[in-house]
């Protein structure tokens, strides 16, 4: 057993950090964040592209650096430490591996290598509107080749050039026959309009499909099977950037409790707030474990990976809210004002918690995976 | 990152397989509803106490006669000489069997370990076996009526008589003491010291004159713990470990091994109350289906399997050389309440039936309603919540220190409430 990352990938770490350090400080968050025009940060997603990371676990044969899964945990939790403004999850952690893993030949050598050059900028959609989407309260349909239905919230659907639409090719709707297709946005059947959020730093659209051309990806009435798949590895990536950034909004406030004195002395002396913090450490190190945990399943192709990426998701999802939140209190009151930089963690943690499914719907996988794995 | 057993951790696995295949019982072969023990938290009743002993005592003596009795003890005396990663391999295997535990953990994991830094040759030789094959059962007596969370305010006097000291004074919370052969004890030999300072450590035979042991009744209505009353108990100095006034730095020893030898707790967790969300009923069908009783559950799952990785992430981290910090320290925290909460929770989902603890009509052989009670023991012993949180926020994320007024003044003249 070794349960830990190895040494190059910890190289890689402190490079990542190092380059987000200096390229991705709060200025940057903060210009998506209140530029309501602006739906990511294009010079931060040049540098990153230019590093390889788009491309870090995509097969060199498809242009990228066929790196592991791990090195890409490594660089999610960057990410998510500095609250990159960019489409990198969704592109990355969803449109990529949807290709990676279920695209034809043709279709790994349309996309990938673009996705991975950072060109081209891919997403995911499935909600349609208030609810736990289901294979039987999706609407959207891909009959004829045409692509109808309405999609919201879809991530990045601003600034993708594709999108990975989950449809309904059977007026029957049920687990088979839930499909997924490749949407080209450039198109007259496509409309997208950008929806306000709770965190403007991520933004989002609303897609609206009207007879788009589209093309099928993977088995048709295989979808939800496919996405399950992908939210399995996608949910280990985002719990290392929910732990990324949990870990700073930890050490943020201790900071700010160590400069800042009342009755004499720094408040981070008191026992309230000592305990606080102490309960945020030991949330983050059961979330950080967690997403290893997870990180394994993930790289080694495990049968463990549904229990393990809903492990990841469930104890990521408390201690990024916790820490947030907390971060917030123990800044008193100016940790409720814009200018200081609390919100930005709380708003991001809460966009992470439901970005790829609610943490109400990671319990129950959770439990019926386990519940599986025990009659197996 | 790799999770699986490298060539020689699995060659270990299949040996411990072997030994605990030909020597025990699986745990899902055994009716949890029969009256069996496990940890003797986890018994109750006298008779039931005393067979319990016996029987880890043999089970104990099968392990060192297999050389698996103390896996990261040096060959020397009578250890596997693994690593901390073979001492989970070990762990692991036998969590699976049903075998009595739990008397011998603080000798084999705390003492014998003190004793091998601070004791003399002879007494290693003489003690370590007869502690690792459990035919000698030891006892820690460190923390006093006003020396609890604040161990280092210990009272107990010890003086010095020619070659022997004299211990006068009282121990508490002393688990085991009831049926330990031998004891560690840390006492104060010099008051006009500051607090830290005074101490000397000793080991002693707790049948001793002079030692008398009162056991405590706890609100489980077992009793695990002691009171161990000292009347002019008289040590010979060879039995002194560390220096004169070197007590403190002796009881770190014992303290620092303290995170490494506490296993994983009694078998009160989440797989326990999956099994038995799966049992019983609920007002719309088993427990089990019920989306509400699922939410809960899961909760419990994360903090359980986090804390277990987060064990193989300080094991990984110790097998490359670095020394395990305070952030074990997260683990009995968690682990105290966890375990209050699944109790309560499972006596909620019994329903009325909760609240029957009556041996001859168990339910998962009362598990959870011992569960309810010793988890108010584990939220206190060995560091409280309190200690464990400023631990943590002083030690691991390094915050400032409480203010205390007992690093400068002589113990003696410090208040004690009392005078």
């Amino acid at each position: 057993m070794n349960f830990d990352f190895s040494d190059d990938q910890k190289l890689l770490r402190d490079q990542a950090r190092k380059f987000l350090t200096d390229k991705c400080d709060r200025t940057v968050v903060r210009s998506v964040l209140e530029d309501s025009q602006k739906n990511h940060s294009d010079d931060l997603w040049k540098e990153i592209s230019t590093m390889g990371w788009t491309g870090t676990a995509i097969p060199e044969e498809y242009g990228g650096l066929g790196l592991g899964m791990l090195e890409l945990c490594v660089i999610a939790e960057e990410l998510g430490r500095s609250l990159a403004p960019t489409p990198f999850s969704s592109s990355i952690y969803l449109f990529a591996e949807f290709v990676k893993l279920f695209g034809t030949e043709d279709q790994k050598k349309t996309y990938l290598p673009k996705i991975a050059s950072g060109e081209m900028i891919g997403t995911f959609a499935l909600s349609e509107g208030n609810g736990t989407p289901k294979p039987h309260n999706i609407n959207s349909t891909f009959t004829d080749c045409k692509l109808n239905g309405q999609k919201l919230p879809v991530n990045d659907g601003q600034v993708s050039d594709f999108i990975v639409v989950a449809a309904n090719t059977d007026s029957n709707k049920n687990n088979n026959s839930l499909s997924l297709v490749i949407v080209k946005s450039n198109q007259d059947g496509v409309k997208s309009e950008s929806l306000e959020t709770i965190d403007p730093s991520r933004p989002s659209s609303k897609i609206v499909l009207s007879n788009a051309d589209a093309e099928l990806l993977g088995n048709s009435g295989e979808g939800w099977e496919m996405i399950q798949k992908i939210f399995d590895r996608a949910a280990v990536l985002f719990a290392f950037e929910q732990v990324g950034g949990a870990q700073v909004a930890l050490d943020e406030a201790k900071k700010y409790s160590l400069e800042r004195y009342a009755f004499g002395k720094q408040i981070g002396a008191f026992q309230a707030l000592k305990h606080k913090m102490a309960d945020m450490y030991v949330k983050i190190e059961l979330a950080k474990s967690n997403a290893y945990y997870g990180a394994w399943a993930l790289s080694s192709d495990s049968n463990e990976l549904p229990v393990a990426a809903a492990g990841a998701r469930v104890s990521a999802i408390d201690a990024y809210h916790y820490a947030s939140k907390e971060n917030i209190q123990i800044h008193g009151g100016v940790g409720f004002t814009w200018e200081y930089d609390c919100h930005l963690f709380y708003r991001r943690a809460k966009q992470l918690a439901l970005n790829i499914g609610s943490v109400r719907q990671w319990k129950e996988n959770l439990i019926s995976n386990l519940e599986k794995r025990n009659i197996v | 990152m790799d999770f699986n057993d490298n060539p020689k951790e699995a060659e270990f696995r299949s040996q411990v397989r072997e030994f605990l295949d030909q020597n025990a019982q699986k745990r899902s072969e055994v009716s949890l509803t029969g009256s069996s023990a496990g940890a003797p938290e986890t018994v109750s009743g006298e008779d039931a106490a005393k067979e319990a002993l016996k029987k880890a005592k043999e089970w104990q003596k099968k392990k060192a006669e297999a050389g698996l009795a103390a896996i990261l003890w040096p060959k020397e005396f009578g250890g596997y000489g693994g690593t901390p990663i073979e001492q989970v391999i070990y762990q692991q295997e036998e969590h699976n069997y049903f075998v009595h535990s739990g008397y011998f953990e603080i000798g084999i994991g705390m003492l014998g370990p003190t004793m091998m830094v601070w004791g003399k040759d002879e007494d290693k030789k003489r003690y370590l076996p007869k502690m690792l094959n459990g035919e000698e059962i030891w006892c820690q007596l460190f923390s006093e009526p006003s020396a609890g969370s604040d161990l280092a305010g210990i009272r107990m006097k010890a003086e010095k008589d020619g070659s022997d000291w004299i211990l006068n004074g009282q121990k508490v919370w002393t688990s085991g003491a009831h049926f330990a052969d031998f004891g560690m004890i840390v006492a104060r030999s010099d008051p006009s010291a500051v607090k830290h300072k005074g101490l000397t450590y000793f080991f002693l035979d707790m049948k001793t004159p002079g030692i008398e042991v009162r056991p405590i009744k706890q609100i489980s209505g077992s009793a695990n713990f002691n009171e161990v009353f000292f009347n002019n108990v008289r040590v010979p100095d060879t039995q002194r470990l560390g220096e004169e006034g070197d007590g403190w730095k002796v009881s770190l020893t014992t303290l620092m091994n303290e995170r490494l030898a506490v296993g994983d707790p009694p078998g009160l967790d989440f797989d326990q109350i999956f099994d038995l969300t799966k049992e019983v009923e609920v007002e719309d069908g088993p427990a089990i289906k019920n989306s509400e009783v699922r939410q809960k559950i899961a909760d419990w799952y994360v903090q359980s399997r986090g804390l277990q990785y987060t064990k193989y992430r300080s094991i990984t981290a110790l097998s490359k050389g670095q020394t395990p910090g305070p952030e074990l320290s997260i683990s009995k925290l968690v682990t105290a309440s966890k375990m209050q909460d699944v109790s309560s929770y499972a006596l909620d989902l019994m329903d009325m039936n909760g609240y029957v603890l009556d041996d001859k009509n168990p339910v998962m052989n009362n598990l959870f309603q011992n569960g309810l009670f010793f988890s108010t023991a584990l939220r206190i012993a060995g560091g409280t919540d309190e200690v464990l949180r400023n631990i943590i926020a002083e030690r691991v994320l390094g915050l400032p220190q409480d203010e205390r007024m007992d690093k400068k003044v002589a113990f003696k003249d410090l208040p004690s409430g009392k005078n």
